[in-house]
């Protein structure tokens, strides 16, 4: 990897992972850690169009998966599915659409991430987006987190939980759209769910469990990603090895 | 009741799930400084009828709260385990930035200290890691955080030993009288009904009886309530 090609990639690994990290803890939280996980498989729909007819891959997972979000959303307010049997049917069937069409040699850059040929646009847009998602989710951090301890009682002090929960998925929505740049739509869940666990062994309260969280979120994408670089693996398996190992070393310093 | 008294009005409170009728025309009234006990069965639409005072679910009926009416909640239940990262100081955070509010309605339910010796060894403390009559105190102690007019109880099913019910409602009496505080609450032991309450409402998919408890809880509503022979109930009127 050239010089300034790396350093690209260190700066999209570092804010994406920052933000993943920090939206991780929520989703942890609030038992949608899997959600994360397959909402990165219905991107690949997006992501393929994108291959296909030239625009950035980014602009169409976004797409995928705001489609997603939104039927999902108003699917679940009319009818009595779960959450999870629904978002179970998206990603199994945008996942196959998406291995369809996605043109071959693409494929594995678009299941594992592909963050090498990074250029100087999409490392300002990773940044400006890790940003506004980061500012965002602070704004409503406190209010999701106590609608997630009671819905009841977060409504019962004037909390607008449905839009609340409304905006967090489209937070969710743009940094899955961002992950799968660095680790692919295969192992998008693992940037939001490892390092929100390995802060979860090591927090009693919630300053340090997001800070936690965050801080290796940036560790373990920025990390992976030089790693791989020196290694001369593909990056996103890198990213995952090392936010896995962040978590068995947080396993030893577990309170109780 | 004159209307300057009276805090809440319900009437012909109807509400259904789908097709699913929880319950139908309900009608009582709570003044101010009031204890209002709701019993029933498990089902009853107790909770529910809690959820709709709040605004929380759709219903039909008219549910008019005094204007400026500021409710304090009591869930029964929190969803937090031991491992769940939020600290009893954050949870008070969620609602109030000042120390001196957080330490007075701690120390009115009854954990005594200054600041220093709270957040030594309750603030720090995982809300998940509480017991359950612990729990139940930084419950009510968050709900009054804003020094509510009423506050709407709902009682745990279990969990707690009868020691630590007993001083739970002692200590509600307490800020009942102390603060002219409103209350409705949702019980599962009649004891508690029959000592501090000054009305009850018997729920069972519609209004079984409404009244003072020792003049309508009456062996015919216990069974239309709880069904069967209930043995459960006080004699006391002229007899």
């Amino acid at each position: 990897m050239e010089n300034s090609v790396l350093t690209y990639s260190l700066i999209v690994g570092a804010f994406v992972g920052l933000a993943s990290g920090y939206l991780g803890s929520l989703m942890v939280l609030r038992r949608m850690a899997l959600v994360g996980d397959a909402l990165s498989h219905v991107a690949l729909p997006g992501l393929a169009l994108g291959l296909l007819w030239n625009f950035p891959p980014f602009f169409g997972a976004f797409g995928a998966l705001l489609i997603a979000i939104v039927l999902i959303w108003l699917i679940e307010n009319r009818t009595k599915l779960s959450t999870e049997t629904l978002v179970g049917i998206f990603f199994t069937l945008s996942l196959s659409i998406g291995l369809l069409i996605t043109p071959e040699p693409e494929l594995l850059e678009a299941l594992f991430g592909d963050i090498a040929k990074t250029t100087p646009l999409e490392t300002f847009l990773a940044v400006v987006f890790s940003l506004i998602a980061i500012i965002t989710v602070s704004k409503i951090y406190n209010r999701l987190v106590l609608g997630t301890i009671s819905n009841d009682l977060a409504s019962s002090i004037g909390i607008r939980t449905k839009k609340i929960d409304f905006i967090f998925l489209l937070i969710v929505a743009l940094i899955v759209a961002l992950g799968i740049k660095i680790v692919g739509s295969l192992l998008m869940g693992a940037l939001v769910i490892i390092p929100a666990a390995a802060a979860k062994n090591l927090s009693r309260n919630l300053s340090t469990y997001s800070g936690f969280s965050a801080l290796f979120g940036l560790l373990s994408a920025a990390g992976g990603v030089y790693l791989a670089s020196h290694l001369g693996f593909s990056p996103g398996p890198i990213v995952v090895l090392t936010s896995s190992a962040v978590f068995f070393i947080s396993l030893i310093f577990k309170r109780a | 009741m004159s209307e300057d008294k009276k805090i809440l009005e319900v009437k012909d409170l109807s509400v259904s799930f789908d097709d699913f009728n929880v319950f139908h025309d309900v009608n009582f009234e709570v003044g101010r400084g009031e204890v209002v006990a709701i019993v029933g069965p498990n089902g009853s639409g107790k909770s529910v009828l809690f959820r709709a005072l709040l605004r929380l679910l759709n219903y039909q009926g008219t549910i008019h709260w005094a204007k400026h009416t500021k409710i304090g909640y009591v869930p029964q239940k929190l969803f937090v385990d031991n491992q769940f990262p939020v600290s009893v100081g954050d949870f008070f955070s969620f609602k109030t930035k000042s120390k001196e509010v957080v330490i007075e309605a701690l120390n009115s339910v009854g954990f005594a200290g200054d600041f220093n010796q709270l957040k030594k060894h309750l603030l720090h403390k995982k809300l998940g890691a509480l017991s359950g009559g612990q729990l139940q105190r930084i419950l009510i102690a968050w709900s009054i955080l804003n020094k509510p007019d009423i506050l709407l109880f709902d009682e745990p099913t279990s969990g707690i030993d009868v020691g630590g019910e007993e001083t739970i409602y002692n200590l509600l009496h307490k800020l009942q009288t102390h603060s002219n505080l409103s209350i409705i609450l949702i019980s599962h032991d009649l004891n508690i009904v029959y000592k501090y309450a000054d009305k009850v409402l018997c729920l069972n998919k519609e209004m079984v009886c409404y009244g003072a408890p020792h003049e309508v809880l009456d062996p015919q509503s216990l069974s239309q309530l709880y069904g069967g022979e209930t043995k459960f109930y006080q004699h006391q009127h002229g007899e």
